[in-house]
This record gives C-alpha cells, sequence and structure tokens, in this order.
C-alpha cells in the first residue's frame, strides 16, 4: 500500500509546489494531527458564524463535521481553505503555525476542497479542468499528455473511474465528482474537505464515493465531510464534530455515537424524524389524475414524455429521481406554470389543464415551489404580504379595492404563532427570514387554505432539520386529514419516511411506482438511475407500453 | 450590365481585393475572439481602431518608419485594451455601455487630435507591395494571395498563432476556463482579472494594428471616421465564426469579398446606386448576426463581470 502511494506521489513532478515538509514521505504517522484549528472567530453581519472553533483532523482519519443550516460548518471549512480569513484563532499544519489567505495557500499547504456547487469548465475536457491553474513543464505552451498520463495513474489507485478526454459538459454528477477530487489529488493534496458531498448523488454512486473515500483514508489521506445526514456521518467516520450556532457542541468518537443522540447535539433537544406512518388509512379517492402528460423544458426538449399517476386523498405519493428527470416540469404543469404539450391533469375528476394558475388555487391545489426563494415569495414584500399574496383579492382580505390592513394584520400574526414562523415583525421584509422560516411562511400560505391537493417540490432542501421535523409534522397531519400530496424528492431517506407510494422517474417517463413499505433504497436507486428491475422489464414487454399506474 | 465583373481579369481583380479588405477585419476580429474567449465583450473596438489608425498615420506623416508608426498603434492600442480593462473588469461596469463609450472616445480623440495635429486630409507612402518571390509569379492565384503589403500577410499569419495561443498554451487555457466559468478558475489559484487584462490589451493592440492597417497600409491617408463602423463589423464576426479562429477567418473573406464587389461595381461603372453596394456589408452583419443568434459555443461568463462571491 505504501509503495503504491509513494509511486504515485512520483509523478507529482509538474511545477507546482508540493506541500512542504514531506509530510508524504512513506512513513507518515497515521493518527497524528495533520491540521489542527484553535479558537477560530469569524463574524458575519449580524451574526457570529464561529465563536471560538477548536478543530482537528488527524491523518487516515475521516472526521465528519455536522450540524444544521448556519451551524458555522461551511463557515469553518471556509476558513480553513482560504475563502474566508478568520479574525481570531490559529490554524497549525504538522504542528507547526500557518496562515492561508486564499485557495493557492491552501492547495500549497495540501488542503483541497470539493465544493458543493462543482467548480469545473463545462466546455473543457477533464485533463483541461485538471491542469487549469497549474505550472506547465513546458511553459508556455500546455503539456496535457502529462496530467493525462497522471490522471491515470491516480484514478487507477483510487477506483476513480474517468475518461481523461472526456468534455465535462458530457459527464454524470457522479463522475464531474470525481473531476473534482481528482483535481485536490493531482494538486498533491493530502487533505480533502468534503462539501455535501452525497446531496447529488444515486445510492450507487454514494457507495461508490465511499469506496474511493475509504482508500484515501488507507493511504494517509485526511478526509473531512460536511454533512448534515446522520445516517452517512455514522455509517462512514472515525469521529464527529457537531456545531451548532456557531459554538462547538462537541467532537466524538463515531462509534461511541447513535442518531439520536446526534440528532440531539445538533439541535440541542430530542427530535422526531422517523414519525412513520401511525395507521394506514384506507386509500380515498382519487384527487389528483395526470393521464399521458407530456411537457417541454426551457430549452424546447421533452422533460414529460408521457407521465400517467394518481394520488388519492389521505396519501403521499412521493416522486423520487436524479435531478433534472422532469421533476420541476411535472411540477410545474401540475400548478399551471409550464405548458402542457399532450395528455390530461384532473382533480377530483375535473379536467383543469386549460386552468389557470388562480383558478386551479380556487379549485383546491396548494403548490410549494422548488426555488422557494424565487418563485415561493416576493422577497420584497413584508411577511404579512406574503401570507395572504395568494387571496389577497378574497372578501377575507379586502374590502372592495382596498386590502382589509387589520384583518391583514390580525391573521399575519395568528399565522405566525401557529406555524412557528420566527420573525422580528409582521412587517420585516421576507427576504431578512432564514430557508427555514421562508418554507414555513409558504406552508402556512398554502396549507392554511385547505387545499384538496398539494404539489410540494423539495420541500426540505437547504433547510435545518427543526424546520424539516416541522414540516413533516405539517405534511403527515394533512395527510390525515385528507389531503393528497404529491411530494417531489431528491433525498430517499425522506420518501422513504413519508410516502405511501414512491414513483420513480427517470428522463421524463416514469419507471415505476412502488409501495413504501415494499422497496428498498438500493432498488429505488436502480431505477432513478434507469435500470429496470426484471419484474417490471417483463411487464413492460408484455404490455408494449408504459404500464398503468394507479 | 454584370458582364464586365465576369471576366477572369476582373475576377483576379476582385478576388485580390478581397483578400486585401480582409486585413483589418481579420485583425480586429481575432483580437476580439480573445477578449470574448475571456468573457469580455468589447464594443469599442472602432475606437481603437481609430485611434490606432491615426497615431501610426501621424508618426509616419512627421516623417518616422513605417514601423514605428505601427509600434504607436499597438502602444495605443494597449492603453485603450487598459483603459477598457479597468472600466469593465475592475470598476465592473456594464461592458456593453462602457464598448460604446470607448468607442465615442476614440471617435472623437482621433478626429479631434487630426483637426489640431494634422489639419486637412493628406497622404503618405505606406507599406508596399511585397511580392513573395516565386509564389507571386503563379498565375492567378500568385497575384490574389501573394501580391500584397507586408500588414496583410501578418494579419493571415495571425489566424494560426491565435488559435495556438487559445488553444495550446497555458495563457489560452485560462483564457477560455475564465470566460466559461470564471468562479472556477478563482478557485484553482487563476487570476480572472489578470487574465481579462491580459486579452484586452491583446485584444486592443491588434485593433489598433487594424487601424494602421488602413491608414499606413491600404488607404494611405487618415479620415474623420475612416473606419466607418468596421470595428462594429469585427465583434459581430467573433459571433459569426462561432468564438473560433477559423470561423472569424471565414467570416472576414466573406465580408470582405462583398466589399470588393461593392467597390468593383463602383469602379467599373455598374449602374447599381452606388448606395446599395456600399450599404451591402451591413446588410451581410445584420443577416448574418440574425442566422447565429444562437450559439452553444458562447462563453457562458461573456459579459459578465466578475467579482469574487460568498
Amino acid at each position: 500500500m505504501l509503495t503504491g502511494q509513494r509511486r504515485i506521489e512520483d509523478q507529482f513532478v509538474y511545477g507546482i509546489s508540493r506541500p512542504t515538509g514531506g509530510h508524504r514521505a512513506v512513513n507518515f504517522r497515521l493518527n497524528a494531527p495533520y491540521v489542527q484549528m484553535y479558537g477560530i472567530v469569524k463574524r458575519f453581519p449580524g451574526v457570529m458564524a464561529c465563536d471560538h472553533v477548536d478543530f482537528d483532523v488527524r491523518r487516515g482519519e475521516l472526521h465528519a463535521l455536522l450540524g444544521e443550516n448556519g451551524a458555522g460548518k461551511s463557515t469553518l471549512m471556509r476558513i480553513l481553505y482560504g475563502l474566508y480569513q478568520p479574525e481570531e484563532g490559529r490554524i497549525l499544519r504538522d504542528g507547526a503555525e500557518v496562515t492561508i489567505h486564499s485557495p493557492t495557500d491552501a492547495i500549497r499547504q495540501g488542503i483541497g476542497m470539493i465544493h458543493q456547487h462543482f467548480m469545473l469548465v463545462d466546455t473543457l475536457t477533464v485533463t483541461e479542468n485538471v491542469a487549469l491553474g497549474l505550472k506547465s513543464s513546458r511553459e508556455p505552451l500546455l503539456d496535457l499528455d502529462r496530467v493525462e498520463a497522471g490522471i491515470r495513474e491516480l484514478s487507477e489507485a483510487y477506483g476513480l473511474q474517468i475518461d481523461p478526454r472526456a468534455p465535462v459538459w458530457t459527464l454524470s454528477v457522479g463522475e464531474r465528482q470525481r473531476v473534482e477530487i481528482m483535481k485536490a489529488l493531482y494538486r498533491g493534496a493530502a487533505m480533502l474537505i468534503l462539501d455535501e458531498p452525497t446531496a447529488v448523488l444515486t445510492p450507487q454512486e454514494v457507495d461508490e464515493l465511499f469506496v474511493t473515500l475509504g482508500y484515501m483514508k488507507e493511504n494517509g489521506y485526511s478526509l473531512v465531510l460536511i454533512s448534515h445526514k446522520l445516517q452517512e456521518v455514522l455509517a462512514i467516520s472515525d469521529r464527529i464534530t457537531v456545531l451548532r450556532a456557531g459554538r462547538l457542541v462537541g467532537t466524538v468518537p463515531t462509534e461511541d455515537m447513535t442518531r439520536q443522540a446526534l440528532a440531539r447535539m445538533m439541535v440541542g433537544r430530542d427530535v422526531m424524524l422517523e414519525r412513520t406512518r401511525e395507521e394506514d388509512l384506507d386509500a380515498g379517492e382519487v384527487r389528483l389524475r395526470l393521464e399521458d402528460v407530456k411537457a417541454l423544458d426551457v430549452t424546447g426538449q421533452p422533460a414529460l414524455r408521457g407521465v400517467s399517476l394518481s394520488v388519492q386523498a389521505g396519501e403521499i405519493l412521493g416522486i423520487a429521481g436524479i435531478s433534472g428527470n422532469g421533476q420541476r416540469e411535472l411540477a410545474e404543469v401540475i400548478a399551471g406554470l409550464r405548458p402542457i404539450s399532450g395528455g390530461n391533469v384532473e382533480i377530483d375528476g375535473i379536467p383543469i389543464t386549460d386552468w389557470s394558475t388562480a383558478r386551479r388555487t380556487e379549485g383546491g391545489l396548494a403548490y410549494i415551489p422548488e426555488e422557494r426563494m424565487h418563485d415561493g415569495v416576493v422577497r420584497d414584500f413584508a411577511v404579512s404580504e406574503n401570507l395572504v399574496l395568494q387571496e389577497h383579492t378574497s372578501d377575507k382580505f379586502s374590502n372592495g379595492i382596498f386590502l382589509a390592513f387589520d384583518y391583514i394584520a390580525r391573521y399575519s400574526r395568528q399565522m405566525i404563532q401557529d406555524f412557528y414562523i420566527k420573525t422580528p415583525d409582521i412587517r420585516t421584509m421576507t427576504r431578512n427570514l432564514s430557508g427555514g422560516n421562508i418554507q414555513r411562511l409558504i406552508l402556512a400560505r398554502e396549507l392554511s387554505r385547505r387545499p384538496k391537493v398539494l404539489v410540494a417540490a423539495q420541500p426540505t432542501r437547504g433547510i435545518d432539520i427543526g424546520a424539516i421535523e416541522y414540516i413533516y409534522q405539517q405534511l403527515l397531519e394533512q395527510r390525515d386529514k385528507g389531503m393528497a400530496t404529491l411530494l417531489i424528492s431528491e433525498d430517499l431517506d425522506e420518501l422513504l419516511a413519508l410516502c405511501d407510494r414512491i414513483a420513480v422517474i427517470y428522463e421524463g417517463l416514469i419507471m415505476d411506482v412502488l409501495d413504501r413499505d415494499s422497496t428498498s433504497a438500493q432498488e429505488l436507486g436502480l431505477l432513478m438511475a434507469g435500470v429496470h428491475s426484471e419484474k417490471q422489464g417483463a411487464q413492460l414487454e408484455e404490455q408494449g407500453a408504459q404500464p398503468d399506474i394507479q | 450590365m454584370f458582364d464586365e465583373l465576369f471576366t477572369i481579369t476582373t475576377l483576379i481583380g476582385i478576388l485580390h481585393s478581397c483578400v486585401r479588405l480582409a486585413t483589418p477585419y481579420l485583425l480586429a476580429s481575432l483580437g476580439e475572439t480573445f477578449g470574448q474567449r475571456s468573457g469580455v465583450l468589447n464594443l469599442g473596438v472602432d475606437g481603437i481602431m481609430l485611434m490606432g489608425a491615426f497615431f501610426a498615420f501621424y508618426v509616419v506623416f512627421e516623417g518616422h518608419n513605417l514601423w514605428v508608426g505601427v509600434l504607436a498603434a499597438i502602444a495605443v492600442g494597449i492603453l485603450m485594451g487598459l483603459l477598457k480593462a479597468f472600466v469593465s473588469v475592475t470598476m465592473q461596469s456594464l461592458q456593453g455601455i462602457s464598448g460604446i463609450g470607448l468607442y465615442l472616445f476614440g471617435l472623437g480623440l482621433s478626429s479631434l487630435l487630426f483637426k489640431t495635429l494634422i489639419g486637412s486630409v493628406e497622404g503618405v507612402s505606406g507599406f508596399r507591395q511585397l511580392p513573395i518571390p516565386l509564389l507571386a509569379d503563379i498565375p492567378g492565384i500568385g497575384h490574389i494571395l501573394f501580391n500584397h503589403n507586408i500588414l496583410v500577410y501578418l494579419a493571415y499569419l495571425m489566424v494560426p498563432v491565435s488559435w495556438f495561443v487559445i488553444n495550446r498554451t497555458t495563457l489560452g487555457l485560462k483564457i477560455r476556463a475564465v470566460g466559461h466559468n470564471p468562479e472556477a478558475a478563482d478557485t484553482l489559484g487563476v487570476s480572472v482579472n489578470g487574465v481579462r487584462y491580459t486579452t484586452m490589451m491583446i485584444g486592443g493592440a491588434l485593433a489598433a494594428v487594424a487601424g494602421a492597417s488602413l491608414s499606413i497600409g491600404l488607404q494611405n491617408v487618415f479620415q474623420e471616421n475612416m473606419t466607418n463602423g468596421l470595428g462594429f463589423i469585427a465583434v459581430a464576426l467573433v459571433y459569426f465564426g462561432s468564438w473560433r479562429t477559423a470561423g472569424v477567418l471565414g467570416g472576414s473573406l466573406l465580408f470582405s469579398l462583398v466589399n470588393a464587389l461593392q467597390l468593383w461595381v463602383q469602379a467599373l461603372a455598374i449602374p447599381v446606386p452606388s448606395e446599395i453596394a456600399v450599404m451591402m456589408p451591413y446588410i451581410m452583419t445584420i443577416v448574418v448576426l440574425a442566422f447565429t443568434a444562437r450559439q452553444i459555443q458562447k462563453p457562458a461568463a461573456l459579459a459578465r463581470s466578475y467579482e469574487r462571491g460568498e
């Protein structure tokens, strides 16, 4: 193993100044701290993002950094990567104090970071992306052949399957992530910070990533995994550091922890996330029905290619799939925001295909859009204005042509109380609320109308765990009251926890609709990747068409 | 009435003019290609060309060597490029508007300097024809391709040179990366602004030489607004050529062919209203742009200033 490591190292001859101190020497001491951070303080206007935080990562260790949104975990790592400057605190590498002013400094210290949004140039090839910014051995000419050879060596050593000559725009999300890792490895990183790396991957891709991380760990790499997913943190990390509201809650060995204990550290109180359905309601009548629905995406390409679905009263139907397979278009078609190019949408048996969005709302449809800041609220409106946005012309909120300000104020205060929206005032600009509170606001507006059908697109993405818990509660409560919910999500754990049935969408087609109790993340993952189960494949052949999904 | 146009001699003449007249288009649009590939739209090319044309002319008019004139143009072009970079890259003003500002600045200043320093339309003796030995003797082709002044050859030489710089050097890789995803380039330690300043200087120098090719190569005079919007066509040619050097070459030849035809139609006194003939290159610009409105190769960060965010 160590000789393998050394062989690879020999490839790093290309100009870039390698981390000093020879930490890649064969006799590196496992478990010695690689990077230590002491008393890190970072303030943003009005917020203490990091409040005297200590953190360290050892060689050959996978250290998870856990916390809710806004807990300061990304800020802490951005400081280490040189994107932010700390106001106080010290950073040590291999026991010696270092200052890191920029990502270039960080790379020089052997620290690489894989961002949540990939930093790749689509139009360039994998090799060009890796070579970008490096000194060439034939300056000013490029030496792509040598870079390519180096990539091949590394991809063999760490199970990172990539074609060095492929342009990045042709690659899948999982492959792009591998290119990002490759960029860091090629630059001689001895430590990798991975910012929510699994958020965009299929379960199979997650497994592959974890295998790669395992190899890297064995070879003495230090890994930091920023995450808010308890399950994966428990599955692969060695130690866990939990942050809450900018403060260090604690650093603990993973084997001592349970989900409940971790959630308590994160939130500061007991959390109920695994709320399974207490009793199965009998399937009610069909509230929402889609028949052979077709639609185009923004570029005019077919995004939905004949989707048939039905959601019954008192049911949550999940839509699983990798983003970009038609989920957005599906939600928009039902909400009336995207023209339908074929098929039918019905609510309670009445076709609504030609209805305006306003009429759909009156007809009992509620919609939680994916882009909540963009499509869900008007950012520069007050909280109360956003709360009545949809029904401001109804008798309830208006007197003739005037808004009924007194009533709106009273109503808003009630909503803020009922839905636990944290806001200084009802006149506060909505843009100043946190993501979780904006989602609560949208939920309040949509659910207080007692809709028959709810379409919720990625309702918990990027929201802190406390708000997620609340949204789960609300969705289940409304379900029990007979609402039909279509829940679009990329989080399989979420779908498995909430849904009665789960439909998998792939390239604008429904692959299958599975009962939640008789399926698994693995089966869903395969379908999400476009692989038919045997049963389903046979069925399709027999019918020669899309199975009728009921 | 067009018979005269289709004699062998005339055709050779037209093609010779076409090759010759492509010079300013080529130089200016290759320069613009560098800028646009790095994400900066420079609409001020025409202004830089005018400044380059004036200074080259003035230096030669004052009795200096022709090459000193070219160097003067390059220096002025680099300064104009730096000015554009300062406004668009450092100050992050809207690139379209600041480009038009640069154009008006170049137009006004070159006219003012012309009036105060020279006053009336004068001629100089510019670069002479430099037939390439042996090659120029090939019948027909020889005259068309190998019987031009040195600036013409230089312009064509810049096509493979530009291609090589963009596609085979580390600077070129940085230019392409910065034009498509400046954030990604920044995280790898590439100075986005540094690259954009560089391309603006390259673009400015090439545009100024394009101007000089008019005033001390092709026409050997300087007049107010002598480019007649040629710089704007050069910008359009970059779109037309899909940001590729070969495409830019093709576009330049196409436009200069139309131009050459227009000149020959007038020269032969073919009864086509001269206004219509003169209009042709501009009409073509519009038609061509209408058909190349959607381009997938377009640098994604074109005309977007970059600021390091969160």
